[in-house]
């Protein structure tokens, strides 16, 4: 197994042949050894660096000017901050993004729990197919899925009209009304991410060493009573990955309502659908006079992520107890 | 008599049907994408919605390739170029701070890779604008470049190079290289790079997967004249909303072929994404 290892020639190093040249190797060794890793660790953090934190830091000392992009840029301090809280349209667009987070995230995450839950048996067959089947919408493209959901919801001739209108049900203008936009667009990140997060659990699953449920089935315990008693809890760490991963998603919600307002950043005539990453959008890259005040919205969508986060977190660990 | 465990893992006809039809509603968009695509314009308004593939792709495909607008093939080439271009890098550069991280001793390396991981959790959008402006003042405005050097390296990559170059590589093998006086970059290049190769691969499928996909930067950064592919596609589709079939077509096109990649390397593919969410 090291054969090829010991056979392989040292490249910058003479052949170790006789003591002295040995000698000078080994402090070219010395140096390799003590530097080498900077050397291998540091193209990530020169990258990140320039292009990753100096923009967020950049972001937020943005956000405390009047900031415009190709001309004059005035320190305001805070009062971005204070113009977003009286912000019709801020809040508008927080409240489509909770209310899609709400219609994707908590169907998504239940049926998420129960696919995961059928697919952990070990006696099933053609598990590969299934897993494969139930994770292939996350491999199409975002902007797909949209044209794809953006015609299925299509006022005319969209299947989900034609569906709807064989049980009788008058064609709904998805497009049109608050919550008929925020249900399409939920369904398309239903659909892209619900066997995503079928495999995490399932994962935390597997991870559940099975001569628990061994146990509890000697003592008599229910299936039902087993989900509840033995996988909710252990799965407790992987739902919250869940939880906070679909957090950083949902509330960066872009792609899928930009295509459904075919291509409009204010997402629908009466903004019924306009998210918060569509309204950073719109102030900071669209209008490049508000680049302050669009960086003040990337700053609070970053502190909502926190938050939620928190919440979920402490929410999961009370529960524990 | 049933045992314990066979009873407690008990699959009833019932857990097929759900799999089943969660199995149909995964891939019935997929499958309705391609009967779009392969019908012409007015059958796509017939009530009800056709159902069957229909054999008019040819002269669908003709007309977005027709379409002197959506710079469809220069979108499909920008995008061969940069996920191919970024994947690569991501390997590289994960591999070799992996393989650092997990294999040699250095000053600060728990804090680095601590601070590595914290940034996965860093929301991608919050630097959007300044880098935007940052493009300009590069004059990378519209430029490949702007959507490929932001990527070369993730921490993503790092992170699950390092993992499995920790369980993957021993210590001796390690060892065996350096009492051959080896330098850690030979090492790297004759020892770890090749027993990295299975992680290697699924890596390199996920960040092709994500490069290909990638939306919002691209959009933001380059022009119509000058797309991705899904730059592209939403154009056309902002343009052409009422030639389903045409904008179908293409869609179809920037699609499949990821598709069945998937189809080909899935075991792979979802092995590292279930083992992956295990470890963090």
């Amino acid at each position: 197994m090291s054969l090829s290892a010991t056979t392989a020639p040292p490249s910058p190093a003479p052949p170790p042949s006789e003591t002295p040249p040995r000698r000078r190797g080994s402090l070219l060794n010395r140096l390799d050894m003590k530097y080498s890793p900077y050397l291998y660790i540091a193209p990530f953090f020169v990258i990140f660096g320039v292009f990753s934190l100096y923009p967020m830091v950049r972001t937020a000392w943005m956000s405390l000017h009047d900031w415009d992009m190709i001309g004059e840029k005035e320190f305001i301090g805070l009062d971005n901050y204070t113009a977003l809280l009286s912000d019709d349209y801020f809040w508008n667009a927080l409240g489509n993004t909770f209310g899609i987070f709400a219609l994707s995230t908590i169907p998504q995450l239940l049926l998420a729990l129960f696919l995961a839950n059928l697919l952990n048996r070990s006696m099933l067959r053609a598990k590969t197919f299934f897993r494969m089947a139930i994770f292939v919408p996350n491999v199409v493209s975002v902007a797909a899925v949209a044209i794809v959901f953006g015609m299925l919801f299509q006022r005319d001739f969209g299947l989900f009209n034609w569906l709807l209108s064989t049980v009788g049900v008058d064609a709904i203008d998805w497009r049109n009304q608050t919550w008929s936009s925020w249900t399409a667009i939920a369904t398309m990140v239903n659909w892209r991410w619900t066997g995503y997060n079928t495999l995490i659990l399932l994962a935390g699953m597997q991870a559940i060493p099975k001569d628990l449920y061994e146990a509890a089935a000697i003592d008599g315990a229910s299936q039902w009573r087993q989900f509840w008693q033995i996988t909710l809890p252990m799965l407790k760490p992987t739902f919250l990955f869940v939880v906070i991963l679909s957090t950083i998603g949902g509330m960066q919600l872009f792609t899928e309502p930009l295509l459904f307002a075919n291509g409009s950043v204010i997402g629908g005539n009466q903004r019924e659908y306009q998210t918060l990453a569509m309204y950073m959008f719109e102030k900071g890259i669209y209008n490049l006079s508000t680049a302050g005040y669009g960086a003040a919205v990337a700053w609070a969508i970053f502190m909502i992520i926190v938050l939620v986060s928190l919440v979920n977190f402490l929410l999961v660990r009370r529960s524990a107890k | 008599m049933i045992s314990a465990s066979q009873r407690l893992w008990r699959t009833s006809p019932l857990t097929y049907v759900a799999l089943v039809m969660a199995a149909l509603f995964s891939i019935y968009p997929l499958y309705y994408m391609v009967v779009v695509s392969t019908r012409t314009l007015d059958s796509i308004n017939d009530v009800p919605p056709p159902m069957t593939p229909g054999g008019a792709f040819g002269d669908n495909f003709g007309r977005v390739l027709d379409n002197e607008a959506a710079n469809f093939l220069t979108g499909l080439m920008n995008s061969i170029i940069v996920s191919s271009v970024v994947t690569l890098a991501v390997v590289l550069t994960g591999s070799l701070a992996g393989f650092a991280f997990a294999k040699l001793r250095f000053r600060g390396r728990n804090i680095l890779l601590l601070s590595i991981i914290v940034t996965m959790m860093i929301p991608t959008q919050m630097g959007l604008i300044p880098l935007w402006g940052m493009m300009q003042t590069l004059g990378w405005y519209d430029s490949l470049l702007a959507v490929t050097v932001p990527f070369l390296v993730t921490a993503f990559g790092v992170f699950m190079m390092r993992q499995y170059a920790t369980q993957a590589i021993s210590d001796e093998l390690i060892e065996a290289g350096r009492v051959d006086g080896a330098s850690t970059f030979r090492i790297y290049w004759n020892i770890v790079l090749p027993a990295l190769r299975p992680a290697a691969a699924v890596l390199g499928l996920l960040t092709f997967m994500e490069q290909w996909n990638s939306f919002l930067w691209p959009y933001a950064i380059l022009t119509p004249e000058n797309p991705t592919l899904q730059v592209s596609l939403s154009f056309l589709s902002y343009a052409y909303y009422t030639d389903y079939s045409q904008v179908f077509a293409a869609t179809a096109v920037g699609t499949l072929p990821l598709v069945i990649v998937f189809i080909v390397f899935g075991r792979q593919i979802i092995g590292g994404i279930m083992e992956g969410a295990v470890k963090s």
